[in-house]
């Protein structure tokens, strides 16, 4: 058996072999995926899956019927151990071999360890996949006081969750500020805002140099400052790091992920790869990005899909994310690094702005909080290249659509 | 059980029962309708589920909130009276079929 084999079952995964479908692609499609549930959306899980609003039926995306329908077959349950490119061949953990014509690494990331001294402690959790999601929801359910180490997407999600949930939490942040790789401080300080108003403690510029245990369980971090919080369950969101060893192993070129090009090849004519373990070359970075996003995923997969079955569509969307948290609504369009000049519309006191991010007079990055409105306009305007002036951007009375409007009317 | 009724733009259509839980977008998903993504799941994020409204029916589901308008005020595809963002409609009880049109692109 030939055909496209597809490591990896979540967004990047079953995009690229349904684009691959829908483009026309005919031989046989295999998913081979080490978890066992079907193919599930995750931005729910550190959210409404955590607070029992949104509930395991809700989570799958497709069903059995779907795949058999698409002609997609699915090993679930069974991890990739080795690939052979030159033989065209993966190993699969038992035992079978699963040849190819066209392969798709699709293995995702996954969550950064911690390595301070009790790490291994019962009740030191992260969150990736719905099993974490599983076990994080029985213990928060039993917990009291919750310590989040890393005031990132996963840590002030869970945090919000937590907290909505009526628990005592604390964040620890070795930064500076909030999100700070990802969001402008005025942004930082505004989330950083919010969660104190909701009862969370967020200690920044602190670091846990041990988690503290009591038969086996854990009951506490130690900081760097000497401080002892004391905690029935610890959550790590520290980062991920891309599944690229499988790739590596088999020679194929990684440098913080598996390296490709728009068409999501990898230096190896048939083998594509996909989502958080791909590194690509993005004109919206400037340079080359892994991006661990569900858009990105699912539009990296979308360019290795059409170029598998021989169509054309290279991967070039502008990049973006979000995070729901309490009742704000935080969405980031485009990559903010190297930007010399800000602008915000709105205002954090009325907690709705949005700070627009220019490098060289060019409009590069938007990040906004409650501003749905603006987000869906930069995102037009950088995808466009269109950039209105920092005067412009701060002025409420602009509209931001009349320069979308203006481009499709030469367009027309 | 209701259906939904997605119409692309070739004129092709896919017929999806659809649960009273269920959000259209959801159903559009699950069954695998072309042109509509949903990527943020339904948390009003990421305007990739916009479709059409079947006039005739535009009036006989909810309204939408600020937020889906805000997003719906830059979409990629013809903004139109009946826009929607398909996360954001459950089916009522009142209709059997709902009847809705994919726009050529999304956001």
């Amino acid at each position: 058996m030939s055909g496209l084999v597809v490591i990896g079952a979540s967004y990047a995964g079953i995009q690229s072999a349904l684009s691959a479908r829908e483009a026309g692609y005919a031989d046989n499609i295999t998913v081979v995926c080490d978890e066992t549930w079907l193919p599930y959306q995750r931005p729910p899980l550190s959210k409404g899956f955590l607070l029992g609003t949104t509930g395991e039926d809700n989570l799958v995306l497709r069903d059995e019927a779907f795949f058999k329908n698409e002609r997609i077959d699915l090993v679930l349950g069974h991890r990739a151990v080795g690939i052979d490119p030159r033989a065209r061949q993966i190993e699969v953990d038992n035992d079978a071999t699963l040849t190819f014509d066209k392969l798709v690494i699709a293995t995702g990331s996954r969550a950064r360890r911690i390595s301070a001294p009790g790490a291994e402690l019962d009740g030191v959790c992260y969150l990736r996949s719905v099993a974490d999601a599983i076990d994080l929801k029985a213990r928060l359910a039993q917990a009291a006081e919750v310590v989040i180490v890393g005031g990132g997407f996963i840590g002030l999600e869970v945090a919000s969750s937590a907290a909505k949930s009526g628990k005592k939490v604390t964040v620890v942040e070795s930064m500076t500020r909030l999100l700070e790789r990802a969001v402008c401080p005025l942004v930082s300080e505004f989330l950083h805002a919010t969660h104190r108003q909701s009862g969370v403690e967020v200690l920044m510029g602190e670091t846990v140099i041990a988690i503290d245990g009591a038969s086996g369980r854990v009951a506490g971090v130690t900081l760097a400052s000497g401080t002892r919080l004391p905690a029935d369950l610890v959550l790590v969101g520290v980062g991920g790091i891309a599944n690229d060893d499988l790739a590596c192993a088999a020679g194929i070129t990684c440098t913080n992920g598996i390296v490709v090009d728009e068409h999501g090849r990898t230096g190896h004519q048939d083998i594509y790869a996909a989502g958080d373990c791909a590194n690509h070359y993005s004109r919206f970075a400037n340079g080359w990005v892994r991006l661990e996003s569900v858009q990105n995923a699912q539009d990296q997969a979308k360019a290795a899909g059409l170029a598998i079955a021989g169509s054309h569509g290279p991967y070039d969307a502008v990049p973006r994310f979000w995070s729901d948290q309490y009742s704000v609504k935080l969405q980031i369009v485009g990559l903010s690094a190297g930007h010399d000049r800000t602008a915000v519309r709105g205002s954090a006191d009325d907690g709705r702005f949005t700070v627009f991010f220019y490098r060289n007079g060019k409009l590069i990055a938007a990040d906004s909080i409650n501003r749905p409105g603006d987000q869906m306009a930069a995102r037009r305007l950088i995808a466009a290249g269109l950039s209105p002036t920092p005067e412009q951007a701060e002025d409420p009375s602009f509209d931001l659509k009349s320069l979308v409007k203006a481009i499709e009317t030469i367009n027309v | 059980m209701a259906r939904v009724r997605f119409v692309q733009r070739d004129g092709t259509e896919k017929n999806v029962e659809i649960g009273s839980s269920i959000s259209v977008m959801m159903a559009a998903v699950r069954n695998g309708v072309r042109g509509i993504d949903g990527e943020c799941g339904g948390c009003l994020d990421c305007a990739t589920c916009h479709v059409y409204v079947d006039e005739a029916q535009a009036g006989l589901v909810p309204p939408p909130t600020e937020d889906e308008i805000e997003l719906l005020s830059n979409v990629t595809a013809p903004r139109r009276s009946n826009s929607r963002l398909s996360c954001q409609i459950k089916i009522p009880s009142s209709i059997d079929e709902l009847i809705v049109f994919v726009p050529e692109n999304q956001s």
